[in-house]
């Protein structure tokens, strides 16, 4: 278990001078969980993830592994292993010898290594690659290896940097279920880290999600999805609508969010409609079409409607409607 | 690239390495092999006087006596040179290290402060030494007002004060080739190994150390070869007392007016150099770094 309590960096530069990369962070991270550290590029997950790895040491606050506080432990003193963005393989050795390492370095035995790198070759299906060299594999390859290589000591944690974010797109869905697997059958928890909201709603047991080095929201994926605590998190998870409650005639409320899919479209003249508007654009996209609707102040609002075949066109006056428990009201 | 484009590219190398290596190589090889010239230069008949001198000394009834004079000067110079070296590469790698992490700007200083030396002539350099460290030299002079000292410290002229100017003259050598690999190593490799529980020593040994190793071995060549043949140290700081092989060619130039033995010296110091580069570049390959 991680548990990061009130955990504060600022970086202090030459040029730029202080940066508060985290603020006041507090989260708790379950054993055998996948954990996902979600935002935009510079919200600080990066720092979160050297902070809990040794890299880094908080201003203030304090981290704790399986209890024990980890203040001025250096990394290669916790039981913490990482996958780095960049792979970070040993270029003077072999896929074997990279896997190795550690285990060299935790005095195993030389008999109980051979074994240990054998099982992890397979766990990764590298079989047989052992004796090459890392600029003779793959990006995808390589990946598996740092996932190999940071596995075989066994740590009580895994921490993954934008793992998959130099692959393209159909190796990056292979190794995310790739991911998956690994994380249940080792049982050891996983921390990624990732820009990327449909990467982390398809892999995570719990997503952290964070913005200007703060956690705004922690929950299970469809959770987040559902119910988004604030603005920033509705809109960075997948689509949201955004709509002011003065639009709704409720002043007491700042804003008033519904996921596209949610909404339907009517005719101009449909009673109990939510608010009226005029159809901007329209696209169709297969199975669904995309409205773009512009409501009378000017807010756009996207519906996404299942078989609709294009009922309505451009420049027409329609009607919004969804059900009440698809919405939710935001305060920021 | 054609043949013949690759041919060209080599040109201009191989014609330099030709005339200024190759052909006053192959003219000290000729002149060992001759008689010395009491004015100098050397003439017929061709002979091996001048090998047979590196091992036998002639007695007043002609007779050849087997002396190891010689001998130890040359192994003496290939200690001194040893020890350059390896002096040379434990301060150059720290340096080397040093600066590499250092950011952008401050890197660049430092290693306009590690060419500088380059800035000023050898041999004022070299002289500059005599200064600091003769009896009444800066060193001496300080401790001596400071009352610390009564008798100046016989600093200069011995294997002490020569080892120093040597390894004041080559560091560099050894600091910019180190500093070079070392700049293209990913500092994450070194946060990696961190990571996989090395501690301080262990990321050296295993991580900085073999992939500095390519930097290490151009730098002990750049530095080994013209230590071995180096004058200007042992003259200047060591008096001249014990003679290395550098002066003892330079004499038989000059003073000794025997050219065929300092020639056949020549040849000896660069065929060892030789020797020691194929051994070196052999040994290295079977560890070799791929970059
Ligand atoms: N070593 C550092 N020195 C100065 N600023 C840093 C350093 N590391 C990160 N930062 C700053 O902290 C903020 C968060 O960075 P990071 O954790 O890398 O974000 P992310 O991984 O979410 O993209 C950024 O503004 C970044 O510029
Ligand atoms: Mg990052």
């Amino acid at each position: 278990m991680i548990e990061v309590r009130h955990v504060s960096k600022v970086f202090t530069t030459m040029d730029i001078g202080t940066v508060t990369a985290l603020a006041e962070v507090s989260l708790t991270i379950n054993d055998n969980e996948f954990f996902t550290l979600l935002g935009p590029s510079g919200c600080g997950k990066t720092t979160l993830l050297r902070l809990i790895g040794g890299f880094e040491t908080p201003s203030t606050g304090e981290i704790r592994i399986d209890g024990v506080d980890v203040a001025g432990l250096p990394p290669h003193k916790r039981r913490v292993n990482t996958v780095f963005q960049s792979y970070a393989l040993f270029p003077h050795l072999t896929i074997a010898q990279n896997i190795a390492f550690g285990l060299e370095m935790l005095k195993w035995s030389k008999a109980d290594i051979d074994v240990r790198v054998k099982e992890m070759l397979a766990l990764v299906r590298l079989e047989g690659y052992g004796e090459r060299n890392a600029a003779q594999l793959s990006g995808g390859q390589q990946q598996r290896v740092a996932l190999a290589r940071a596995l075989a000591p066994r740590p009580s944690v895994l921490l993954l940097d934008e793992p998959l974010s130099a692959l393209d797109l159909k190796l990056r869905k292979g190794m995310q279920v790739e991911l998956k697997r690994l994380q249940r059958e080792t049982g050891i928890t996983f921390v990624l880290v990732t820009h990327d909201q449909e990467e982390a709603l398809a892999m995570s047991d719990r997503i952290a999600v964070m913005s200007a080095g703060h956690v705004l929201q922690i929950g299970r994926p469809e959770d987040i999805y559902d119910d988004p605590n604030c603005c920033f998190v509705a809109d960075f998870i997948g689509e949201a609508n955004l709509i002011p409650g003065a639009l709704l005639g409720r002043a007491n409320v700042n804003i008033v969010t519904i996921r596209p899919e949610r909404v339907t479209v009517g005719p101009g003249d449909a009673p109990a409609a939510r608010i009226a508007g005029t159809v901007a654009e329209v696209t169709f996209i297969g199975p669904d079409t995309l409205y773009d609707i512009g409501l009378k102040d000017g807010t756009r609002m996207r519906a996404r409607v299942r078989g609709d075949r294009g009922r309505f066109h451009a420049e027409e006056p329609v009607t919004v409607h969804w059900p009440d428990e698809a919405e939710r009201e935001l305060a920021s | 690239m054609s043949m013949k484009r690759t041919l060209f590219l080599i040109l201009p190398a191989v014609l330099f390495i030709s005339i200024f290596m190759l052909i006053p190589l192959m003219i000290a090889l000729v002149y060992s092999f001759m008689t010395s010239d009491s004015y100098g230069g050397v003439t017929a008949p061709a002979t091996f006087d001048a090998y047979i001198q590196l091992l036998y000394q002639q007695d007043f009834d002609g007779s050849l006596i087997f002396s190891t004079d010689y001998l130890f000067i040359i192994l003496r110079s290939i200690e001194l040179a040893v020890a350059t070296t390896l002096l040379c590469l434990i301060i150059g790698l720290p340096v080397a290290w040093h600066i590499v992490c250092q950011n952008a700007s401050r890197r660049k200083f430092l290693l306009f402060l590690v060419t500088m030396p380059f800035w000023i002539n050898t041999l004022i350099r070299t002289y500059c030494w005599v200064l600091i460290l003769r009896d009444q030299g800066l060193i001496n002079m300080t401790l001596r007002n400071l009352g610390l000292i009564m008798d100046p410290l016989p600093l200069l002229y011995n294997d002490g004060s020569i080892l120093l100017g040597l390894v004041y003259t080559f560091v560099p050598f050894m600091v910019l080739p180190i500093y070079s690999t070392l700049e293209r190593v990913d500092t994450r490799l070194i946060e990696a190994a961190h990571d996989l529980y090395a501690g301080r020593w262990q990321v050296f040994r295993r991580v900085i150390w073999p992939l500095a190793k390519p930097g290490i071995v151009a730098g002990s060549i750049l530095i080994f070869a013209p230590a071995l043949g180096s004058f200007l140290a042992p003259d200047l700081l060591g008096g001249g007392k014990k003679l290395l092989i550098g002066s003892l060619i330079q004499m038989q130039f000059t003073s000794s007016r025997n050219w065929a033995f300092g020639s056949a010296l020549a040849v000896l110091v660069t065929a060892t150099v030789i020797l020691t580069l194929i051994i070196s570049s052999r040994r290295n390959k079977v560890g070799e770094v791929r970059i």
